[in-house]
């Protein structure tokens, strides 16, 4: 009898079939592997924000006894690199990113020299023993303070720390602004944030010479843009390269790179014949790992009295740091292409001015440009309510697009495909018992405590993307295989990496060819297993890899129906819960596979096998929205803030798994409670970096998340057959608004109309001590 | 973790370890703050000699009307002492706001006192409870008193050929408390104030300076009959506090102030 099934998979909140393994902790990270003869590198880095080097000398490291190699920039600059940046930007002058420091070095944790040995402790041994003299540079790591005309340089050779202007300019702003009741202007700071995935990265390489293949096993979110970009950086045909990303620890944009330690990595495999690992420190991790957010700006809004929102107006100043990663430069523009927020503008201006530092590289950091976005419209949103003392809920209502309006061009020109804004908020609103929630903070104020509620209404780009707006394809690749056994074995050419797909693509797929769950395999994160993708960032993976696989399954349900006519001797069949039927007459999965691979009787024509493999290019991206209502209570002479309700409503369309999305919403606001309380990477005037160590940059743990009121509202996407949007980053992107709303709304009686991230207790009291009435 | 390389004792007896002991040397306890200090390489001592082998550090017992503490008792040891929580219940109280399960689990008391980490949280009970602490060099055993145990940031009184062996406190009434703020990555104190109430009521203050300082012109506002409000705010007179990136000095004596007055008031409501 054929397997079947009777309940759809699709809806139900399954346990992730991978947890098992992660749990039991016999998962394999980078760590876990072993070569035999595998060496190990370690990096020396730059104590000094900026530095000519004056000499290195190494023969003190390389005389110790079980010392391969000990190499520097001079010796590897040439042979391998530099590291990409993928973005298409107009930047003139761009510094040329080499693997190891060259003369000199521009961010503490800058690479400057490489050591190589089979024993771990030799290996750092040998690292202390390598003598470099610096002359030490004037340092600047304030992004604002770096465009002031006496400003220290982080090139000195560009004359200037401008690395590039960017506008995007809609509809007649000057004409909107002049007729606007009034302009509502904030400077707003957002922090510099440390992504630091609890798996800091690593690396393996091994360099087949008789092959003349390269294997990089590597703690990445993107193997397949590593080996689109790295092979010609290391003299190695694309075709010649595999990249493996095995279990990863968390990723969170911070492993959608290529780092220079992965290309010098495969360089040495190959110059010392001999598989070389490499794994990160904690304080590497925090230096050398690319930083997220680290945007200054200063907005106007135009409004109408009645609370009609206008125009926004943007000059915003990002820190990009010293060097380019993969996206550094593209990252901002997205908060420019998300400025309309999920409001109806009548024009949009930004503005904005990358900047070099003496410091780390920033990137796409979970959100990457958009939770930048959503913070600084939704701070503005209240800002405005604020001013015109109207109801910041009645704001918002005001200047949404209708249902019926959709599809929506916004005023930065994105089109977004589907929306009911107002039904996310009133949903949230009757989950928050809104108007008990008011009378609690009045009764609370009353008592003389500081209590405040706030929200964000938010919409998000997901789904990334069409390919026409991304640096190397925004397509996917996925690829379905009946196994002779009837067995399903699915290939995605995303690279999830605990998002939890092996579970929801085993749902779609069962539920689809209507197999049980346990008979499908998902393989991922392997470049000869899954031949293209371009892998996992950007809440695209469901969407555009769950969709690709959706054709694949279109197309072997073709292919097996022919094979099942002519078994069955009929005109044409149906196709129902993995079963062909035809009359009285019926076949399933395990008999056509069988049929289709031993190929005895195959009709004329038929190719043998029961595989299917398909690109999806998505026509646009999808914006999931919703609302986050929070309340906050702050104690008096402390400052510290705590969160007395949580509700959070997304829409990212129907759902295949809601425990996942609701896993990924809280995970998302866990990251955002981090960066609005007390997350912040900081650097002295000098560009040291002083949060260097879970010591000093205070992570969200357990205790720190208050119980989460979780709901969602449907509004499927038109971009895509199954109509789903995509959540991975929506709990970022909404929470960090409605947190920081909350506490301004707890500190509005004092007089505070808006403080900067992180509201730390200190800040939090100091506003408290400063503020004007009670 | 790879440290630098180091020599490793494990002696059996108190003897054998102070004759092992020499300016290169460190005495691991728990090791919750020398391990991390080695994995980072701040420190690269020579010899590192294990106390875990000697067998009679770890211990709480009632003697002469004291509570005798030796130096190797786990933070969770304390924690979950019933003898403490009956006859010394600040110990139990403050004992479970270090660290986390498995710091407490591994790291000692005598470990974090010898340590004498500015912000580390047994100072403030240690001062205000007066104890007393046992210390044994080369030419025997003695005995120093709270408000001399701490000398400065990173700096006990106990010799680098010195090793801690035991803590006394004395038993007191159910009017105490500790109240802490903490550095919210690391968990140490940014303000734990640890109060004895009583005729003479003692007040110890950690994280807020370079050591842990008692609070003597908050007491003897106490003594002299001020409202628990007026005293606190004497809290941190003649303090210079520190500032760093986790909280300025002002916040950190303001915090010192409002502990203070919450230790104070938590004391004085348990009888």
């Amino acid at each position: 009898m054929p397997a079947t099934k009777t309940k759809p998979y699709i809806g139900q909140p399954l346990k992730r079939v991978e947890d098992p393994r992660l749990i039991k902790g016999i998962a394999s990270y980078v760590d876990d592997l072993k070569m035999p003869g595998m060496l190990h590198m370690a990096i020396l880095r730059s104590p000094y924000a900026h530095a000519k080097i004056t000499g290195i000398k190494t023969t003190t490291a390389k005389a110790v006894p079980g010392v391969v190699a000990v190499l520097t920039g001079a010796d590897v600059n040439d042979k391998c690199g530099p590291v990409p940046c993928a973005a298409a930007m107009p930047v003139p002058k761009v510094p040329k990113h080499t693997v190891l420091a060259g003369d000199r070095v521009y961010f503490v944790g800058h690479p400057v020299a490489v050591v190589v040995a089979a024993d771990r402790y030799v290996l750092r041994d040998a690292l202390d023993l390598i003598e470099v003299d610096y002359d030490a540079l004037p340092a600047i790591a304030d992004p604002e303070q770096a465009l002031a005309k006496d400003a220290a340089l982080a090139h000195p050779d560009f004359g200037t720390n401008v690395a590039y202007t960017w506008t995007l300019a809609n509809g007649d702003l000057d004409a909107v602004f002049k007729a606007a009741d009034r302009i509502v202007k904030q400077k707003m700071v957002h922090q510099r944030v440390t992504p630091m995935p609890i798996e800091p990265r690593g690396c393996l390489t091994s360099y087949h010479a008789g092959e003349g293949t390269m294997t990089l096993w590597t703690s990445t979110q993107v193997p397949h843009l590593i080996r689109t970009l790295v092979p010609g950086l290391i003299g190695i045909p694309e075709n010649k390269m595999r990249v493996v990303a095995p279990e990863v620890g968390g990723g969170f944009g911070a492993k959608l790179q290529i780092y220079a330690e992965e290309i010098l990595c495969c360089h040495l495999a190959q110059r010392l014949a001999a598989p070389v690992k490499w794994i990160e420190s904690r304080r590497e991790n925090a230096s050398s790992t690319i930083h997220g957010r680290a945007q200054v700006g200063y907005y106007e809004v135009a409004v109408k009295k009645d609370g009609t929102v206008l125009a926004i107006k943007a000059r915003s100043i990002a820190d990009l740091g010293a060097y380019f990663q993969l996206l550094t430069p593209m990252i901002p523009t997205l908060t420019g292409l998300m400025l309309a927020g999920c409001y109806k503008l009548k024009a949009v201006r930004m503005d904005l001015t990358g900047v070099y530092t003496n410091t780390m590289a920033t990137d796409a950091y979970r959100g990457a440009g958009r939770p930048e976005a959503t913070y600084l419209v939704e701070r503005l949103m209240d800002c405005v309510a604020d001013e015109l003392g109207l109801d910041p809920v009645k704001v918002r209502l005001k200047n949404f697009p209708k249902p019926s309006e959709f599809p929506f061009t916004t005023a930065t020109g994105l089109v977004y495909d589907s929306g009911n804004y107002a039904g996310a908020l009133k949903k949230a609103q009757q989950l928050a018992k809104w108007d008990a929630l008011l009378k609690q903070r009045d009764t609370a104020r009353k008592a003389g405590k500081i209590f405040g509620v706030g929200l964000s209404t938010y919409v998000e780009i997901c789904a990334l993307g069409p390919s026409k707006i991304m640096p190397a394809g925004g397509w996917e690749w996925g690829c379905v295989r009946i196994e002779i056994s009837g067995k399903v074995t699915v290939i995605t050419g995303t690279t999830p990496h605990g998002q939890g797909q092996e579970t929801s693509f085993a749902q779609l797929v069962g539920d689809k060819l209507g197999v049980p769950m346990e008979d499908v395999v998902v393989l991922r994160g392997d470049t000869n297993v899954a031949h293209f993708g371009r892998d996992t960032y950007g809440s695209r993976t469901t969407v555009v890899g769950g969709m690709a696989i959706v054709m694949c399954i279109d197309k072997i349900i073709e292919k097996a129906g022919k094979l099942a006519a002519h078994l069955l001797g009929a005109k044409k069949v149906s196709f129902k819960n993995g079963t062909f039927v035809a009359g009285k007459k019926s076949i399933g999965w395990p008999q056509l596979a069988g049929e289709a691979y031993v190929a005895k009787n195959l009709p004329v024509g038929l190719e043998p096998g029961l595989e299917a493999s398909a690109f999806y290019e998505p026509p646009n991206c999808t914006f999931p929205f919703g609302t986050h209502i929070v309340a906050v209570e702050i104690d008096r002479d402390t400052g510290q803030v705590k969160i007395v309700k949580y509700v959070a409503v997304d829409d990212c369309g129907p759902q295949i798994n809601p425990l996942l999305v609701e896993g990924q919403v809280q995970g998302g606001i866990a990251h955002s409670i981090g960066q609005v309380l007390f997350e912040r990477t900081v650097y002295d005037e000098n560009g040291q970096l002083l949060t260097g160590e879970f010591m000093d940059y205070a992570m969200p743990r357990a205790g720190d998340i208050p119980v989460y009121i979780m709901g969602s509202t449907v509004t499927p996407s038109t971009s895509n057959a199954l109509g789903i949007k995509g959540v991975g980053e929506a709990g970022t992107i909404g929470a960090t608004p409605a947190i920081a709303n909350a506490i301004i709304d707890a500190l509005s009686p004092f007089g505070v109309r808006h403080l900067d991230l992180p509201l730390t207790p200190e800040k939090v009291w100091l506003a408290l001590q400063k503020g004007g009435a009670r | 973790m790879i440290p630098a390389a180091f020599d490793y004792h494990r002696p059996g007896t108190l003897a054998e370890a102070v004759r092992l002991l020499n300016d290169d040397a460190k005495v691991l306890a728990g090791g919750h703050s020398l391990i991390p200090a080695m994995k980072l390489r701040l420190a690269q001592p020579k010899v590192i000699i294990d106390i875990a082998g000697i067998g009679d550090l770890n211990y709480i017992r009632e003697r002469a009307g004291k509570l005798a503490i030796g130096a190797m008792t786990t933070h969770f040891d304390i924690e979950s002492s019933n003898l403490l929580a009956e006859q010394c219940p600040l110990m139990t109280e403050l004992a479970p706001q270090i660290g986390d399960v498995q710091v407490r689990n591994k790291g000692t008391i005598g470990g974090s006192l010898v340590h004498a980490d500015p912000a580390a949280d047994w100072p403030a009970a240690i001062l205000a409870l007066d104890a007393e602490l046992d210390v044994t060099g080369p030419s025997g055993g003695r005995t120093v008193k709270a408000k001399d145990f701490f000398v400065d940031m990173l700096q006990s009184a106990v010799g680098p050929n010195e090793i801690l062996t035991e803590i006394r406190v004395p038993a007191t009434s159910r009017s105490v408390a500790y109240v802490k703020f903490a550095q919210k990555a690391s968990g140490f104190a940014i303000a734990g104030v640890a109060v004895v109430a009583g005729k003479l009521t003692s007040v110890g203050v950690t994280g807020v300076a370079a050591k842990a300082y008692r609070a003597a012109a908050a007491e003897a506002a106490l003594r002299s009959g001020a409202s628990f409000s007026d005293a606190a705010q004497k809290a941190a007179d003649g303090i210079d506090p520190l500032t760093d990136i986790h909280a300025s000095g002002d916040f950190r004596a303001h915090l010192a102030r409002v502990n203070t007055l919450r230790a104070l008031e938590r004391a004085t409501a348990r009888r």
